[in-house]
């Protein structure tokens, strides 16, 4: 559709002054610029690999596995990193928990746990979703590897990361130090869901001893 | 014809249909939420979660509500019954007896496999209060896996409901399983030394609504959400009990029952549940073999199908007398007519056979008396006869071949060289075929295989065609009582295998896909007896075949139809 007369609005170029007709003044501050850039220069390039980046806290990076206390990998093999994952980069087999000493109040985990560091969008959902803050997401940027086979990261590849990681003071293990997360601990369970509000008309939330419920 | 008001809404209830209040409710498309009641199991109203405000309306108009709440799972409903579901009373006992029934719960979803699948979940959301005001310390009580060899028993997160206890009482008869303790030490247990291994024991890990009772099969194998269902039949009687396979990317995983009043209720034995696995065995088939003088050499399909054709053509045509099919009762109705319709229409001398049909010992009848006697009246049968689809296989071949001839006589012909080629179909994975007969069929001059598994006929025949296990095709199988029901493909086949309705329909030169309602039409204008299929689609529970049309008996393998309901 052509456009109609009444929408089109004409401008005039404005005319020079005579100033602005000599040049002179615009070639003046041009070189004034130049002059500032060869006398204050700073650089804004990072020399990598020789200078490394200074990354934010919550930066995502490659996986790593935790394990609690007593050393034993803390995944429960609950398959909800599995499942909240949108590249389908986790596959995890789970098993009956060995019946010793050394497993001891743990009914599952892990027998095997690969990511796919390559299909990973490290969007960290998994991070997210776990519910016994097993995995996490690190530091790490740099991963290198000849084949592809290099960067499926298998379960001891996993926790080797966390070995690496967990005193370099970028990665503090963020939650439950050493402990297995909330949803494994029966005794200490808090008498309100850690993640609820309660609703201020509910009669039943009204605490039956002071301090326990606050609404 | 009586009304209920469910919530304001009226309900018609037909004459004769004895309800309670979750049932009545559930018509007016109202969820009362409940563990303890069961449709097969006797009321016990222990779970006190499906408490609701229950009145009536007087011939003049008003209702007079009860005072208090009443369990809807024990209470009837008749002729102007009021139930109300969604007050604020209700809701808060709902919310009240969630709370009581989480006290000891140990909440470890991540690592339950009911977790997706479990009552407490879907309740706590739906009427729940989602945190607790429990400030002692939570009962643990020790896992028992001697409990039965199928079934393992997180005591934790049982919520006592009883059901299991009821269903070892009602249905098996076994009463393997007790409540031990009082209050809130009660605890599920069996006898020192009595697991309960009884042949219906894997239905107690489908009735517990929370993970209580797990199946160590399916321990941890797989979460629930992944997997994906097909509704079908198991094969493993022909009792035919309506199922539903779960799998994830083509391994079969676990069977559930499906509810069918008209196959087998809501549970299914455990011969069918855990019996499946062949279907995943190394020695299925996976490739069409052709054997020249002795050497087994694997073809492709589009090689091996035009020989067979030609070779079945030119044995039919030698002597049409001399060449017979043996149809398995492992196959569908479909399979059955589409060889049968095929070999007829090269020669109506070419002869059809009924494969072995397996009986092993008697029917197994549910529950069981004190003794182990069977009851006079059975709630569940496992059937003696170990096939699916005998009475369909004998509807088709009665149609074509007039009579059933049996394998046993067939091979008698075969020793008297009466029988030159032969096209055999087993697809029995418990063998169809002894290694003294296999010998004698490899001495024929044409012997063709369709089976799933090797076995002693494969490494003799002539052409080996690798077919497809029950879960992996489509079609229909009529059980016992003549209910004829679809069995969907739900995994694929391993290797080069397919289903056998398409290597069937391939060989009798027919243009196009296999659609197997279409087919269903094609039997049902054919076969009078069948006619019932003409519906194409048999739904989700079947469709039972005219009582009349099969009232002629079979072989005398198995039962005759209608006896022992």
């Amino acid at each position: 559709m052509a456009i109609s007369d009444k929408d089109v609005t004409w401008v005039e170029e404005p005319e020079m002054t005579f100033w602005e007709a000599l040049f002179v003044p615009a070639i003046i501050d041009g070189l004034r610029t130049t002059a500032r850039h060869v006398t204050g220069y700073k650089s804004v390039t990072q020399q990598y690999p020789e200078q490394r980046p200074e990354l934010p806290m919550n930066y995502r990076g490659v996986h790593r596995l935790n394990k609690d206390d007593a050393g034993r990998v803390k995944c429960v093999a609950c398959m909800m990193c599995a499942t909240a994952c949108p590249a389908k980069c986790i596959d995890i087999v789970a098993a009956p928990a060995p019946k010793n000493e050394e497993w001891a109040g743990r009914d599952k985990y892990p027998a095997t746990f690969v990511i796919d560091e390559l299909k990973c969008i490290y969007c960290g959902m998994c991070e997210e979703a776990c519910p016994v803050d097993a995995i996490e997401l690190t530091h790490i940027y740099d991963l290198v590897g000849t084949s592809r086979q290099d960067l499926t990261y298998d379960k001891e590849k996993l926790l080797d990361v966390f070995e690496q990681t967990k005193n370099s003071g970028r990665d503090p293990i963020r939650t439950h130090m050493g402990r297995l997360g909330p949803a494994s601990e029966f005794e200490s369970l808090p008498p309100l869901g850690p993640a609820t509000a309660v609703p201020t008309g509910d009669k039943a939330a009204r605490g039956v001893s002071s301090g326990v419920i606050s609404s | 014809m009586a009304t209920v008001q469910v919530n304001g809404q009226d309900v018609t209830i037909g004459d004769g249909e004895r309800l309670n209040c979750i049932q009545a409710a559930a018509k007016a498309g109202v969820e009362i939420p409940h563990y303890c009641w069961h449709k097969d199991l006797s009321v016990v109203a222990s779970c006190r979660m499906c408490l609701v405000e229950m009145g009536d309306k007087k011939p003049d108009g008003t209702i007079a509500m009860q005072p208090k709440l009443v369990p809807g799972c024990q209470t009837p409903v008749k002729d102007g019954s009021v139930i109300i579901t969604n007050s604020d009373k209700v809701k808060g006992a709902e919310a009240g007896t969630l709370e009581f029934l989480l006290l000891n719960h140990p909440l470890d979803c991540p690592v339950c496999d009911q977790a997706g699948e479990c009552y407490l979940q879907d309740y706590s959301y739906k009427y729940g209060r989602a945190y607790s005001r429990m400030q002692e310390p939570k009962l643990q009580k020790a896992d028992k896996d001697h409990i039965g060899d199928q079934i393992t028993l997180f005591t934790d997160r049982c919520v006592m409901c009883t059901r299991c206890v009821r269903f070892t009482k009602e249905i098996s008869g076994t009463s393997e399983l007790q409540v031990v303790s009082r209050g809130n030490h009660a605890e599920i247990d069996v006898f020192p030394g009595e697991p309960c291994n009884n042949k219906l024991a894997g239905n107690v890990v489908d009735i517990c609504p929370v993970g209580a009772l797990c199946s160590k099969d399916f321990l941890y194998e797989q979460r629930v959400w992944w997997l994906k269902g097909a509704n079908s039949v198991c094969p493993g009687c022909s009792t035919g009990c309506s199922i539903r396979i779960d799998q994830n990317k083509d391994v079969v995983y676990r069977l559930k029952p499906r509810e069918n009043p008209q196959a087998q209720g809501s549970f299914m034995c455990d011969d069918g549940r855990f019996g499946w696995k062949y279907i995943q065995d190394e020695k299925r088939l996976r490739m069409p073999v052709v054997r020249t003088s002795g050497t087994p050499v694997e073809q492709a399909w589009d090689r091996v199908l035009p020989a067979v054709k030609a070779a079945i053509e030119e044995s039919i045509k030698r002597d049409a007398g001399r060449f017979a099919a043996v149809l398995s009762p492992w196959m569908t109705v479909e399979e059955a007519f589409l060889l049968a319709k095929f070999v007829k229409s090269l020669s109506p001398d070419a002869r059809l056979v009924m494969g072995p049909v397996a009986v092993v010992g008697e029917d197994d009848l549910y529950p069981k008396g004190l003794h182990g006697e069977a009851p006079a009246k059975p709630k569940f049968t496992i059937r003696a006869e170990k096939c699916p689809n005998r009475l369909g296989v004998e509807l088709v071949l009665k149609h074509f071949e007039g009579e059933v001839i049996s394998f046993a006589d067939a091979m008698a012909d075969v020793g008297l060289g009466r029988i030159e080629s032969l096209f055999a179909v087993g697809g029995d994975p418990a063998g169809w075929v002894t290694p003294e007969q296999a010998a004698q069929l490899a001495g024929l001059r044409l012997f063709v295989v369709q089976d799933i598994l090797a076995s002693a006929a494969s490494e003799k025949a002539t052409f080996v065609l690798p077919g497809s296990a029950w879960a992996e095709r489509d079609g229909t199988f009529i059980n016992h009582n003549g209910l004829a029901q679809g069995i969907a493909k739900a995994v694929r086949g391993p290797g080069e295998s397919r289903a056998d309705s398409r290597i069937l329909f391939d060989l009798a030169g027919r243009k196009g896909l296999v659609h197997i309602p279409t087919l269903r039409k094609e039997i049902g204008a054919e076969i009078p007896a069948l006619a019932a299929l003409a519906v194409g689609q048999l739904g989700e529970t079947g469709v039972s075949i005219t009582t009349s049309s099969v009232a002629v008996n079979g072989t005398g393998a198995g039962k005759p139809v209608g006896a022992a309901g």
